[in-house]
């Protein structure tokens, strides 16, 4: 794939820019959006069921759906955004320096980006685990019998820590290549520069349908992580870090009401006091954020609730074919969980 | 118009804002506070911003640990070392390439520059489609060439090419056994070191003998036999103490012996010949200011085709070659950045990618690398203006 590599430095140095000349530093972001009318979101640079462009053109996945749920609700137009490609190594200096207003970019929550980078981590979207792809003919059953083998991994992730850490402990050794972008790793783990790829698990299933031919490679058993992947808004701007938040919950909400994009236009007068409060009916929880009463019809009318946005994009529904698993709700048996409308 | 010899100009002392020397120290004064003025306003805001933004400044990161691996390592790196550590490592695999690079790029690009100019046809015109190719795609497209196209061509780790069961190539790399020293061998490292300083004294003795009494021995001839001879009869009556590590293959990859990674071997292969074709025209252009009248004079003086080269005509071609040399030296260490694109850990690939990535001190480590770029360029420059100034014609 043909990357400009010169990206992150132009992008450190337009941070630089950015954090010397503006001054008001928690500028409203709101208010920026609504003034453009619309919201800047970084995205991967591809990555199927997550972030990638359709043969349209028109993004599709998981995390591009979070930033269309947060124009749904800000500009009561989900279609309001304009999606910013980003490899890992440039995703958090494009949010600090403004260029974008929020990422989506499954980008995991760690201790180091929510409290050293000016970031904020606005929930979790997909929980997920790190794990290892090998092609079958390898004859490896387990992550353990990896000793010595070269990996293929994406640069700037935690990916690449874990890793190390993994192979540490189990006193193991490893070579590892690293590249730019998930395109590149697909590319050397083909080519065999490397016999294993490794990655979130979810990621390895995406980007198993990229290959050649996706049944001559297999997904390893181990998940030796944690990786919880959510948006992310600039440290300072409680305004904004509570609508990306609050949108994600709401779609959860509505997941565990039962109301979908489909019968929420009939369940706008519904007597259940706790869908009436979601939907704007009853009070108006918006205005507090700024938003209009009926935030959350919105971004349940034209984005859906989380289970449809996941079933679309990553679930039986899609290529991907992936099990509910830890993101199945609360109430059956997975751990997504949002705080009451109320 | 005339004035009475008389009277004498009046002496009046004009105001310091009329005075031109005074005027220009203070405009001089004026805009060096307005730069210094303008950078303190930048650094203090950046910092305020990135305080009240809530972002971590300063350089205490570089003491941290690292935890993550790294390919290729000329110092010893581990997953524990700082990412102090993964700076050095980044600026050695830079350096390396770089040393490499132009020193591959200065010989392909001499002998390019001077087989150009051959009277052979095909020669010269084989040497016109290398540089015009070569010179003319981006630099970007033929490291993914060299990386991809041709690299990735080779065989898998079991199926490797190999070289009497010692060299091995595959889509891993180059293999090559490693020599290990055994007892004795820092003996026949001394002789060499030593021969080395025989063979220089040699070539001073000869040169003076050749301007007294015009007589000269083969000097490249025997000190070669010096360096070479002297520490291999050594080596044999030391009984021969060197051992090899040989690669094996174990399990996924070969193990033991040297490693060359594929990313290197790109990065270097696309450099040097880049660059190369560049220095060949430099070359050709140097040969060719030097007058034919020249070559023709020394002809007539009986001396040899390569005589005529050694003596006459490249030092007078070094005049005009350095300079320019100089710039494309540059540009080569320059352009070793590009291995991000591929994964060969330089410093870009390894400080300003991953460290970034994982400390988020962009402008901490983004100055750091643009600081080292800086040293290196100006310390090349330095050299080959040192180098330069040796070279010029000195004129009698």
């Amino acid at each position: 794939m043909m990357h400009n590599n010169k990206k992150p430095l132009l992008i450190a140095s337009a941070a630089l820019l950015a954090a010397s000349v503006a001054s008001g530093a928690s500028a409203a972001t709101l208010d920026s959006v609504k003034e453009k009318g619309f919201v800047q979101c970084g995205v991967s640079t591809g990555l199927p069921g997550f972030s990638a462009p359709d043969d349209a053109g028109n993004w599709q996945g998981l995390d591009v759906d979070v930033c269309r749920g947060v124009a749904a609700a800000v500009l009561g137009d989900a279609s309001k955004v304009r999606y910013i490609p980003l490899t890992a190594k440039e995703r958090f200096t494009a949010l600090q320096s403004g260029e974008i207003d929020v990422l989506s970019r499954n980008t995991t929550w760690t201790a180091t980006r929510d409290t050293s980078l000016g970031l904020n981590f606005a929930g979790v979207n997909y929980y997920d685990g790190q794990g290892f792809m090998v092609s079958k003919d390898l004859g490896v059953a387990s992550a353990k019998e990896l000793d010595g083998a070269a990996i293929c991994i994406q640069s700037g992730t935690t990916t690449e820590l874990n890793l190390a850490d993994y192979f540490r402990l189990n006193d193991m050794t490893f070579e590892p290549v690293v590249f730019d972008t998930s395109d590149q790793t697909v590319k050397g783990f083909e080519a065999g520069r490397c016999d294993v790829l490794t990655s979130d698990q979810s990621q390895l299933y995406a980007l198993r349908i990229k290959l050649a031919d996706p049944a001559a490679a297999m997904v390893l058993p181990e998940v030796i992580s944690k990786e919880p992947l959510g948006p992310v808004v600039r440290q300072g701007d409680d305004q904004w870090f509570n609508i990306v938040k609050w949108t994600l919950f709401a779609q959860i909400n509505a997941e565990e009401m039962g109301l979908t994009s489909d019968n929420i236009e009939a369940k706008k007068s519904d007597t259940n006091p706790n869908v009436a409060r979601l939907v704007g009916a009853d009070g108006n929880y918006g205005e507090a954020m700024g938003l209009p009463a009926d935030w959350a019809y919105q971004v349940i009318k034209q984005v859906g609730n989380y289970g449809e946005m996941f079933e679309r994009n990553v679930g039986t529904g899609s290529a991907l074919n992936i099990e509910r698993g830890l993101n199945a709700l609360w109430s059956n048996g997975g751990i997504q969980y949002a705080p009451p409308v109320r | 118009m005339t004035h009475p010899a008389s009277r004498p100009p009046a002496k009046v002392k004009p105001p310091f804002w009329r005075d031109p020397a005074k005027r220009a120290l203070i405009f001089q004064l004026l805009m060096l506070g307005g730069v210094f003025g303008v950078l303190a306003l930048i650094v203090s805001n950046t910092l305020t911003n990135l305080e009240s933004r809530g972002i971590t400044t300063g350089f205490a990161f570089l003491d941290n640990t690292a935890g993550f691996g790294i390919l290729q390592s000329l110092i010893d790196y581990s997953e524990q070392s700082t990412y102090g550590d993964t700076f050095i490592v980044g600026l050695l695999n830079t350096l390396l390439i770089s040393a490499l690079g132009v020193i591959a790029a200065t010989v392909i690009g001499f002998v390019m520059g001077v087989a150009r100019l051959s009277p052979n046809w095909l020669i010269s015109k084989l040497a016109a489609v290398y540089i015009e190719i070569f010179r003319n795609i981006p630099l970007l497209l033929q490291i993914f060439f060299w990386y991809f196209a041709v690299l990735r061509a080779l065989p898998s780790p079991r199926g490797s090419l190999s070289l009497g069961e010692a060299i091995f190539l595959n889509v891993r790399g180059l293999y090559v056994p490693a020599p290990i020293a055994g007892a004795g061998f820092s003996v026949v490292l001394a002789v060499f070191v030593l021969a080395i300083v025989a063979s220089g004294v040699f070539i001073y003795w000869n040169r003076q003998r050749q301007a007294q009494t015009g007589q000269r021995l083969p000097a490249g001839w025997i000190s070669l036999g010096i360096i070479i001879g002297v520490p291999l009869l050594v080596f044999v009556v030391m009984g021969m103490p060197l051992t090899w590590e040989l690669p094996e293959l174990k399990g996924f990859n070969f193990r033991g012996g040297i490693t060359v990674v594929p990313e290197f071997l790109a990065l270097w292969v696309a450099l040097s010949v880049y660059t190369a074709a560049f220095i060949a025209e430099i070359v050709r252009s140097g040969i060719e200011a030097v007058p034919h009248g020249q070559t023709e004079v020394s002809r007539a003086l009986s001396l040899t085709n390569s005589m005529t080269l050694r003596l006459v005509v490249v030092p007078q071609a070094l005049r005009v070659i350095i300079p320019p040399l100089t710039s494309q030296y540059l540009n080569l260490i320059k352009n070793s950045s590009l291995a991000t694109a591929i994964g060969y850990p330089d410093l870009v690939s390894v400080f300003a990618g991953t460290t970034l990535n994982q400390t988020g001190q962009a402008i901490e480590v983004i100055a750091m690398t643009m600081l080292v770029y800086l040293t290196i360029s100006l310390l090349v420059s330095m050299f080959m203006n040192w180098f330069n100034a040796r070279m010029a014609l000195v004129e009698r």
